[in-house]
């Protein structure tokens, strides 16, 4: 049928490449096949990442009550190339006492593992790069690796407010990894795997045609779905989280002694970390490359992945335009404080809902947990802080 | 293929392991034992214990590393004169290297055949750690536990 073959017209493609090199041997067929993967994938994503700096702009601009940039070309779609050819035609200044080799290798080492996590997540059918076991270990494995970067790009500036602002970023993104990997736990628990595709595969079917059985319409996934999506967008250090790059605190924290292509590198790392996670939240809690409906699966996969992450990053976008940067000390009490608890309580709703076997006692009891340590935790934790009547010194 | 492979990550792990233990600048010391964690778990991985490699790489890169460049951050640095080349250390150590090398080209058990194992998948750890090692898993976690304490214990502030 003909939408069968739009769905994996990619890997009908990938075959006709590798049916040039039919008589090789098996080591070849596998490295040139690691090879077009990784070219599609890198190119994919660098499109991706030149559009979404315009749409961000614009977007912005539109939240903003005004245009976003429209000049470069029809609509301003060719501002990532006017962008592009500033960052590299600018002087690479390094400060004279950093350290040459670290100041060098940080915004390599800060983009490396934001590549590295984008290969294990499914793009469509049978369209996963490199399909790893342990998928999600691996994603965060990898994640992990960040924070190193962030503290080689703050120390190895030689400047008091990189470093302070390394530190910051450091306290947010060990602080906000805990939430990130427990909301992923009912998941893998729930599934019994940690491969991403038998997440994915785990999602599929409709009650009624109707509903998907994608993991967010369930009470735990629905919560674990939104404490996931706000820690994404803390390591993503996004408004309202990113104390790390408070312009008018710390002028760029790590990132003030980058100029030209090596800042580029670095804002490169950030909407890659940002598709990663995202892509990640649409693979464990939104169904994947699932159609929402059983009628429209027609449509091939990898849109409906494509449809899924543009809205949950224009959700990223969105919060941007409107919310303001919150305070490093709000940053840490609400991971500790409620994040934490949360996480816990996910965990503990997916288990009750996974030893009911999907009886409406299992719902029910699920959604009572979670409603219930949600209540309590915004009863105890007070943050209404007592404050003095204000006295006013010159406006009587 | 898979020797190849281990000489190459064997050259990189001891290249890193070396210049952690002989760099003037501790934080190049400890950036290049980054490389040396990162050494072993391709070594994991290559012996096809994927959990292990992967938390290898979870652990020590992403918390041990950061742990130790903080630390030597945020502790006062003695500019020591660099040491100079001692000869009797250098003799204790090949001292030390002949024996391990005698002891361990002498063992028997290396002329033996390794019998096939089945991969080990992370299901088959969960459910060992839960029947046969619970009681280890327990005392981890409760050292963990203590650990935490510990850490806030020592920052936290007096009250006035």
């Amino acid at each position: 049928m003909p939408g069968e073959f739009l769905d994996q017209i990619f890997i009908a493609a990938k075959r006709w490449l590798l049916s040039f090199l039919a008589g090789a041997p098996d080591w070849i067929l596998q490295i040139a096949s690691s090879l077009i993967n990784i070219l599609v994938l890198l190119h994919l994503f660098l499109g991706l990442f030149a559009l979404m700096s315009v749409l961000e702009r614009k977007i912005l601009g539109r939240i903003q009550n005004r245009y976003g940039p429209n000049r470069v070309g029809p609509f301003g779609l060719l501002q990532p190339v006017a962008d592009g050819i500033k960052m590299l035609i600018k002087e690479d200044i390094v400060p004279l006492r950093a350290d040459k080799v670290v100041h060098f290798l940080a915004p390599i080492a800060t983009v490396v593992p934001a590549i590295l996590a984008l290969g294990v997540i499914p793009y469509g059918r049978n369209m996963t790069p490199f399909a790893i076991d342990g998928g999600i270990l691996f994603f965060f494995a990898v994640g992990s690796t960040t924070e190193l970067a962030v503290f080689m790009a703050g120390w190895g500036s030689n400047n008091k407010f990189s470093m302070l602002g390394a530190m910051r970023a450091i306290a947010q993104m060990v602080s906000y990894e805990l939430p990130l990997i427990l909301t992923v736990l009912p998941v893998v628990m729930i599934v019994g795997s940690l491969s991403p595709d038998a997440i994915v595969a785990a999602q599929e079917g409709y009650k009624f045609g109707l509903v998907p059985h994608w993991f967010v319409f369930t009470p735990w996934g629905f919560a674990a779905f939104l404490l996931f999506f706000v820690s994404g967008l803390v390591e993503s250090n996004r408004t309202p989280f990113d104390v790390p790059e408070g312009e008018s605190e710390i002028v760029a924290g790590h990132m003030t002694e980058y100029s030209g292509f090596k800042y580029a590198t670095f804002f490169l790392a950030e909407y890659f970390g940002m598709f990663a996670v995202t892509g990640l939240a649409v693979t464990l809690f939104l169904g994947g490359w699932h159609a929402p409906v059983a009628a429209l699966q027609f449509i091939p996969s990898y849109l409906w992945f494509f449809l899924k992450l543009g809205a949950l990053v224009f959700t990223f976008v969105w919060i941007r335009g409107t919310l303001p940067r919150t305070r490093v000390d709000q940053v840490m009490n609400f991971a500790w404080k409620f994040m934490l608890p949360m996480a816990f309580t996910c965990i503990i709703a997916a288990a009750v809902w996974h030893y009911q076997a999907g009886g409406f006692a299992g719902w029910f009891w699920s959604l009572v947990v979670v409603a219930t340590v949600y209540l309590a935790l915004s009863r105890l934790l007070d943050t209404r802080r007592k404050f003095a009547p204000r006295t006013y010194r010159f406006a009587e | 293929m898979n020797s190849v492979a281990f000489i190459l990550i064997a050259t990189v792990t001891l290249a890193g392991a070396l210049a952690a233990a002989t760099l003037p600048k501790l934080i190049h010391a400890a950036l290049c034992l980054v490389i040396a964690f990162g050494g072993i778990a391709a070594f994991y991985l290559l012996l096809g214990a994927e959990f292990v490699g992967l938390a290898q790489i979870f652990v020590y890169v992403g918390a041990v590393a950061i742990l130790i460049v903080f630390t030597i951050l945020l502790t006062r640095r003695d500019v020591d004169p660099p040491v100079r080349f001692q000869w009797s250390g250098a003799l204790v150590a090949l001292a030390v290297f002949g024996g391990l090398l005698w002891a361990i080209l002498h063992t028997t058990s290396l002329n033996t055949v390794a019998p096939p194992i089945d991969a080990l998948t992370v299901k088959r750890i969960g459910q060992v750690l839960m029947t046969d090692y619970v009681w280890p898993l327990q005392c981890v976690g409760l050292l963990l536990t203590a650990a935490l304490l510990g850490a806030l214990v020592l920052v936290m502030e007096e009250k006035p």
